[in-house]
């Protein structure tokens, strides 16, 4: 390896991979990684106590799990998606990351779905309260698509950036490696384009592959990148590689073909508050929380209380939950968000709107995972042009106005009741 | 908005708290007297006014209680509690002695400071009237500080009126107190009819030096702010307090967002300009 | 935390039109049943013991829906002599399975099965017991989740709510890594609009949710219903998904009685959904 100019992507552990903001227009050259020679990457990783996780098919689908080698890969597949439907289909070529991503996402390792974060222990007639402390599984991730680094970048945001660090994020993306491999080819839900977060992986990476039929270009992102690949039989990529790498990586760019035009999108949404088109929306609208589970920067948790039978030791388990949820938002038995009107907008105005005001960044990275696993295949990018155009006129409102139930009831007048806060 | 929560500690960690006093308020009501079982966290323990902490019941769970006690006095924790829920159930059951877990304090804080040299209205509606207490405490400690002191508190009738065993030692101390209730008894000396009715009357030196803090269900401090921007209270000067589901009190659970805020994290206290477009919205 | 009671709570079990399976769950708690019966008095439990104590009791569990007019007074007194009562499981919470008669003929019925009919004293449909009397808490599933039916007894004799999750199967598929057979494999899956609880065990075996613990909380079953019959789906394959153990929970109810008569009209002839 002939890079040594490369390590001013080195950042924070937290933030472990290249902020490779200088080397986007000017990109490191590529080297070459043969096709057989992957099993390499992974036993390198596997040596350096790594347990990779990436791709494979499990249950009709290409999902992420712990690999052990490289047969585990789902070599020979790939998927079609459209809203409300996935299909897991054969290529007729042996690439091994041929495919866009299915149901998971890396968030169930760096988030898992169910953790213990403290304990309660009764001593005689006190309780012993302490933390779950427990040493973080040091996870390499294989195949972390653009989109998915966007979405790592925003929970590190959510997880990391605030005035309180969630632990148990921290500890595991302190550990995490991302090899990132490029998108070569697109799915009929995708539209990173359009919310600038791929499909070309940028930064945020230790390795960045791109696939061709013989092999992988590989990009170091990050010091902890080159030293992964110092001893791997990696040689400089010839020039027809590198054409090679750059078809497939403009196949899949040419391949995105949605759109959600974003200008402007938080003022619009917040001004679309009291909108008609959220009861539309409802009509088809399960609020069966699968597209917030299936979305890689839905962050939303709860933490309940798991006793043994004599109550005298008690665990608190946090657990994925959902803005869709009718007692996510319960309090003193009355939920705020009573309607799945109320809870899709939520949803949507969080993801495109206020996440901007919460965090500096939009929550939706593009990746089309809620369209595709919505059963009925609600597309939040026909929803917000919907909304834009309903923005744009007030006459067209007014008659979806008419046939919807009205949004807002009479003002009550004020009581001096006891309810309220306690 | 600095976390005031232990820094460099693990957020999730709850302190052991002993109940060392309870107070039966009203019925549903009382406030419990908290003592940490760590002294080393006894020292460090400071609050600002308006800020909340997480009170835990092991093996019930959580709740969000304002802290209704007094900031000078660090010796202990007062959070005034209603029985409205799994937890606050359990709260209200518990003995004298008994032990549970606290973490915080939380949130955002009334503006005490800003108020300085100004005229301060608190209005508060039933228990709404809990996490204001905290400012009372400080403005009278520090009287000379402010101008007019005006409480309009409401309840539904004089039996649910919180802390009135204080009225009488809070006026020697300079505050007005204005009482109203919605059914009166015989008994009953003062206004009745709703807060904003007494606001509406109520004698303002001037409109603009006066600051507005307010507590209770959200319909009545919406029709506060209507009637104190109506006497001439600037937008700015308005502030009032929020209840929503947390769960975590972090930011982290996504729970008690409200628009673009986290309630446990800009608010619960905040300055009505942050609600005014999103505060009557149904469902949000 | 909570004080040691003075005496245990005394728990009864009664059965109404039911197969016994809900009431087989507590016994199925073998290694939780002894800490259960250190907390709570079994005082009548006619499956497990023939020692019957009388009543008043503190906690009832009631399996089982209202068949006939006996059952229908029993359970009114049911509910006098208890402090707090629990019905468990889709016949006590729905009508149960039993409640398909509710579409068919009562009469006919008695005249098929009874040699002599005159004997027989029933109601012309299976209604679950909220319908009788008021319920404190409900326990979804056909049987109940073991571990929900603890969580009851624990939480009732600490004094606490029960924790009931009441969000659909789809979450519960999501925390466990499963992957959406409606999605992936397009097989009708009641998931998206039943409760939670049992733990998304049939996703997890390739097999569609049959919605064995009922609807979920402000279930969308008409948008389900709709996106099975478009992408292909018939009327009357459909039928049976809805027409089960909680044929009769209303929201399921309003559903099947749409794809009847959906069916009817695509067969052009009256099908009778029991058959």
């Amino acid at each position: 390896m002939t890079e040594s100019a490369a390590v001013p992507g080195i950042v924070a552990p937290a933030m472990n991979s290249g902020d490779s903001s200088d080397f986007i227009g000017n990109r490191r050259p590529e080297s070459f990684l043969l096709r057989d020679d992957l099993q390499l990457l992974m036993r390198r990783l596997q040596e350096d106590g790594y347990t990779i996780v990436g791709p494979k098919v499990d249950q009709d689908a290409i999902v992420y799990g712990e690999l052990t080698g490289v047969s585990d890969l789902p070599q020979g597949w790939t998927d079609q998606q459209q809203p409300g439907k996935y299909r897991l289909v054969p290529r007729d070529d042996q690439r091994m990351f041929g495919y866009v991503p299915g149901p998971h996402s890396w968030k169930q390792f760096l988030f898992p779905p169910s953790a213990i974060v403290a304990t309660a222990q009764r001593v005689g007639s006190s309780w012993q309260m302490s933390t779950q402390d427990e040493p973080a599984p040091r996870y390499a991730f294989l195949g972390v698509r653009s989109c998915e680094l966007s979405a790592i970048a925003i929970q590190d945001k959510v997880f990391l950036g605030g005035a309180f660090v969630d632990p148990h994020y921290e500890q595991r993306r302190d550990a995490v490696l991302l090899i990132a491999v490029n998108c070569t080819q697109a799915a009929p839900v995708c539209f990173c384009t359009s919310m600038k977060t791929g499909p070309r992986c940028q930064s945020g990476f230790d390795l960045a592959l791109t696939e061709i039929d013989t092999g992988f270009l590989v990009e170091i992102g990050s010091e902890r990148g080159r030293l992964l690949v110092e001893a791997l039989p990696l040689r400089p990529a010839v020039s027809e590689e590198i054409r090679a790498g750059e078809r497939g990586r403009a196949d899949a760019e040419r391949q995105v073909t949605k759109q959600m035009n974003t200008e402007g999108l938080h003022d619009l949404l917040l001004e679309q508050l009291k909108s008609p088109h959220w009861e539309t929306v409802a009509e088809r609208c399960l609020s069966c929380t699968n597209c917030t589970m299936v979305c890689p920067t839905c962050f939303c948790s709860s933490v309940t209380e798991v006793s043994d039978l004599s109550g005298d030791r008690v665990q608190r388990e946090r657990q994925w939950d959902s803005c869709f949820n009718v007692d996510f938002s319960r309090v003193n038995g009355i939920p705020s968000r009573d309607s799945i009107s109320s809870r899709y907008r939520q949803w949507l105005t969080h993801k495109l709107a206020t996440w901007q005001d919460q965090f500096g960044t939009s929550g939706c990275v593009g990746c089309g995972r809620c369209i595709t696993w919505c059963p009925p295949g609600i597309d939040l990018t026909e929803e917000v042009r919907t909304l834009r155009q309903l923005a744009e006129s007030p006459q067209l409102t007014a008659a979806i106005g008419e046939t919807a139930s009205s949004s807002l009831p009479p003002n009550t007048a004020p009581q001096n009741t006891t309810e309220g806060r306690g | 908005m600095a976390a005031t929560c232990e820094p460099n500690q693990n957020p999730w960690l709850s302190h052991s708290v002993r109940i060392a006093g309870i107070t039966r308020e009203i019925p549903g009501v009382l406030t419990l007297d908290l003592e940490f079982e760590d002294s080393a966290r006894a020292a460090t323990w400071a609050f600002r006014p308006g800020q909340f902490t997480m009170l835990y019941v092991p093996g019930v769970g959580e709740s969000a209680i304002s802290i209704s006690g007094d900031a000078a006095d660090t010796g202990r924790i007062r959070q005034t509690i209603r029985d409205a829920g799994n937890v606050t159930h359990s709260l209200t059951g518990l003995p004298i002695g008994a032990t549970i877990g606290l973490r915080g304090p939380f949130g955002s804080s009334w503006p005490v400071d800003e108020c300085r040299g100004r005229d301060v209205i608190l209005v508060a509606g039933g228990i709404g009237l809990a996490p204001l207490r905290p400012v009372i405490y400080h403005m009278l400690h520090h009287r000379q500080q402010y101008q007019e002191l005006t409480l309009i508190v409401g309840a539904r009738d004089p039996a649910l009126l919180l802390y009135p065993g204080e009225f009488e030692h809070w006026r020697t101390q300079g505050l007005n107190i204005i009482p109203t209730v919605d059914h009166a008894d015989e008994s009953w000396r003062g206004g009745v009819g709703v807060v904003t009715t007494v606001l509406e009357r109520l004698w303002l030196r001037s409109p603009a030096e006066t600051m507005l803090m307010t507590c209770g269900p959200e319909v009545m401090m919406w029709y506060t702010m209507q009637t104190a921007l109506g006497r001439g209270i600037p937008a700015g000067s308005l502030f009032l307090s929020m209840e929503r589901n947390m769960n975590c009190a972090i930011a982290l659970c996504g729970h008690c967002q409200f628009g673009p805020y986290f309630l446990c994290r800009e608010g619960p206290v905040f300055r009505f300009e942050q609600l005014r477009s999103i505060l009557r919205i149904d469902d949000l | 935390m909570t004080h040691a009671p003075t005496r245990k709570p005394r728990l009864a079990v009664f059965k109404f039109a039911s197969c016994d399976g809900c009431q087989l769950s507590l016994l199925d708690c073998e290694d939780e049943l002894l800490t259960v019966a250190g907390l709570v008095e079994i005082a009548m439990f006619p499956e497990a013991s023939s020692r019957m104590q009388p009543g008043p009791w503190d906690i009832a569990l009631v399996e089982g829906s209202i068949t006939t007019p006996h059952d229908a007074e029993r359970i009114r007194q049911v509910r006098r002599d208890c402090t707090t009562v629990v019905t468990i499981g889709a016949c006590a919470t729905a009508g149960g399975i039993q409640s398909l008669r509710n579409w068919g003929q009562h009469e006919e019925f008695l005249r098929c099965v009874y040699a002599r009919p005159e004997y027989i004293s029933s109601l012309s449909t299976s209604t679950a017991i909220a319908e009788h009397i008021p319920v404190d808490y409900e326990l979804r599933g056909c049987p109940v989740n073991r571990q929900q039916l603890l969580e009851v007894i624990l939480a009732l004799v600490a004094g606490r709510k029960p924790r009931l999750p009441a969000h659909s199967v789809c979450l519960d598929c999501k925390r466990k890594g499963t992957v959406c057979i409606e999605v992936s494999r397009g097989v009708p899956c009641l998931g998206p609009i039943t409760q939670a609880g049992c733990g998304a065990i049939c996703p997890s075996f390739d097999r569609g949710c049959y919605g064995c613990f009922g609807p979920a909380l402000q279930a969308n079953c008409g948008s389900l219903t709709n996106h099975f019959l478009d992408t292909g789906s018939a009327p009357k394959t459909l039928l049976p998904l809805l027409r089960n153990y909680n044929a009769a929970a209303p929201a399921f109810r309003e559903q099947s009685d749409r794809l009847e008569q959906l069916a009817q009209a695509v067969s052009g002839k009256v099908d009778s959904a029991v058959e």
